[in-house]
């Protein structure tokens, strides 16, 4: 787009963008409430047995049915986002973090600390993810933390070569050249010019690696290496009912299906925010 | 009188694969009397954004020395430079690259004055002042570099330079992007800074009219070396070397 668009056009297009934003930005805040007050809004007791009404399908009273043990699989699916929502949040909030801490205190003073710390990342980025987490798993056992645990160690070189990258092309422009010229100095440099440039790119994969950490977290559990039974999450459930998918397959559509909307609407949420970071859409 | 920069046998030089290393800048030497305008000229790839960039240390020589006010800033780091920048400053060749596309020119215009600690009020209102001088309405502050053109982008850029009040200004091809109109207008202004505060300017520019009228000296510049130097109208008029021949012809 280097055309010149008008600043009308600009301002219709930015408002539509933003109106998105807001949407997602709506669900995604659902689903966070949800998860933070899961226990508050659930009817029935997700962990309270009743094998009387053991696999009954989908009812006024059950709106999902219930599984093997009687157990509201509707209660179940809300407290499992406590874990797979929750546990998502806190891994990517950290990960990110922390990448792009390094990764821009790598490129912005690049020589020793750069290229150990580079290499480290390498490493961590060579363990296939699931090997490694079956790795810890063996190692400090099974469990929801430990699951994270994994997945951080493997994912937060991802956020630090974004980071790094970016500074060092930013470190080469001439803004922060006319910025050094101004006098600032190295904090100055990174607070007020570097990281707000490189947020958007940061944010953008933050949020698309929002989905993929909560696919894998769920994978985890699916293998038995994340949240253990009987501790409602979404991949466990899924896991405990898939050998009833022909013929309760409520068990494991709800929980699957819950997976699927978070999923894509933390992806739509990163691509909305990708265009609304977008200087060029972000006029007058 | 004493000049207020002094270059000698300054180089630069950039490894190649395989090859030899490549001098951008080869020993050069010259030196910027205060209230002086001394113009650097040479075709595209001879060196001169280079020249700046070594003078404000934003990058380091290979070889030689920078003197500002007497004072050795070849070797000085990072803080150290700080109070250097007070009395040197450059306006860039690429206008809108020089300014942070997430911050309005007004917060780039004002940033030297608000890392000395001087009040809000007090720079936006300098920098409202300045930027009406360059030809600029104070409303521009509150614009994104996107926002503007590249011509108004480059009066800010002028604006943000004299911001501090410096000694010495470098112009990188300050007025390239501009209509002669306006060129004319920011070389008045230019000129007039100059007579009132001392300033000296190192001008470097492709078009030898504009050096002929408003410089004081003149360098030629070719792969790196100087080739020339002396009064504008002897080097453009009467060339000696080779080069500042050819160099004349095709413009006149
Ligand atoms: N970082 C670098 N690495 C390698 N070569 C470089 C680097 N920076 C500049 N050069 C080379 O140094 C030479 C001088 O470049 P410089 O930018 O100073 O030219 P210039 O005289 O300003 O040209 P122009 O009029 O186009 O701005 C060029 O040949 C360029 O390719
Ligand atoms: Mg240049």
């Amino acid at each position: 787009m280097n055309r010149p668009v008008t600043v009308r056009v600009q301002k219709v297009k930015k408002n539509r963008i933003r109106t998105r934003l807001f949407f997602f930005l709506f669900l995604a805040v659902i689903l966070v409430l949800v998860s933070f007050f899961a226990d508050q809004i659930v009817p029935y007791d997700p962990y309270a047995q009743d094998l009387g009404l053991s696999r009954q399908p989908p009812s006024p009273a059950h709106f999902m049915g219930t599984d093997q043990y009687g157990r509201d699989v509707f209660s179940r699916v809300v407290v499992g986002a406590k874990a797979s929502v929750f546990s998502t949040l806190v891994l990517v909030c950290v990960t990110s973090v922390f990448g792009t801490v390094t990764g821009t205190l790598c490129g912005y003073f690049g020589r020793e600390i750069d290229s150990v710390v580079m290499r480290i990342s390498d490493v961590c980025l060579a363990f296939p993810g699931l090997v490694f987490a079956l790795a810890i798993a063996a190692l400090l056992g099974g469990g929801m933390s430990n699951a994270v645990i994994a997945l951080a160690v493997i994912s937060w070189p991802k956020y630090a070569r974004v980071a790094r990258g970016q500074t060092l092309a930013l470190k080469n422009s001439d803004f922060v050249a006319a910025a050094k010229l101004a006098g600032d100095n190295s904090a100055q440099m990174i607070l007020r010019h570097i990281l707000p440039n490189i947020l958007g790119p940061i944010l953008v994969t933050a949020m698309l690696d929002i989905g993929t950490m909560m696919m894998e977290l769920a994978g985890l559990s699916f293998l038995g290496l994340g949240a253990q039974p009987p501790v409602a999450e979404w991949g466990n459930m899924m896991s405990g009912g898939r050998s009833m998918l022909q013929t309760y397959p409520w068990l494991v559509l709800s929980p699957g299906v819950a997976i699927f909307l978070t999923v894509v609407t933390f992806n739509l949420l990163g691509d909305t925010v990708r265009d609304y970071m977008d200087p060029k859409n972000s006029g007058s | 009188m004493d000049p207020v920069l002094k270059v000698t046998d300054l180089s630069k030089s950039f490894s190649r694969a395989g090859k030899k290393d490549f001098f951008a800048v080869d020993h050069v030497s010259f030196a910027l009397m205060s209230g002086e305008i001394l113009g650097i000229v040479g075709e595209s790839g001879s060196g001169k954004s280079t020249i700046a960039k070594l003078i404000t240390r934003l990058i380091d020589a290979t070889g030689g020395k920078i003197e500002i006010e007497g004072q050795d800033i070849t070797g000085l780091k990072g803080r150290e430079m700080i109070p250097v920048y007070g009395k040197v400053q450059m306006v860039f060749q690429t206008p809108k690259g020089s300014f942070d596309p997430r911050r309005t020119l007004g917060d780039g215009i004002c940033e030297s004055l608000r890392n000395q600690g001087v009040p809000k009020a007090e720079r936006e209102a300098k920098a409202r002042a300045l930027l009406e001088q360059c030809g600029l309405p104070g409303e521009f502050l509150e614009r994104y570099p996107h926002q503007v053109s590249g011509g108004q982008c480059q009066r800010a850029a002028i604006a943000r330079a004299l911001m501090c009040d410096p000694k010495i200004l470098i112009l990188d091809e300050a007025t390239s992007s501009l209509d002669v109109t306006v060129q004319k207008q920011i070389m008045e202004l230019l000129q007039e800074l100059q007579q009132k505060k001392e300033l000296a300017y190192l001008f470097i520019c492709h078009n030898l009219a504009l050096v002929q009228q408003f410089c004081d000296r003149v360098i030629v510049l070719w792969d790196g070396k100087i080739v020339e130097q002396g009064l504008p109208d002897d080097v453009i008029l009467r060339p000696k070397s080779e080069y500042a021949k050819r160099l004349v012809e095709a413009v006149f």
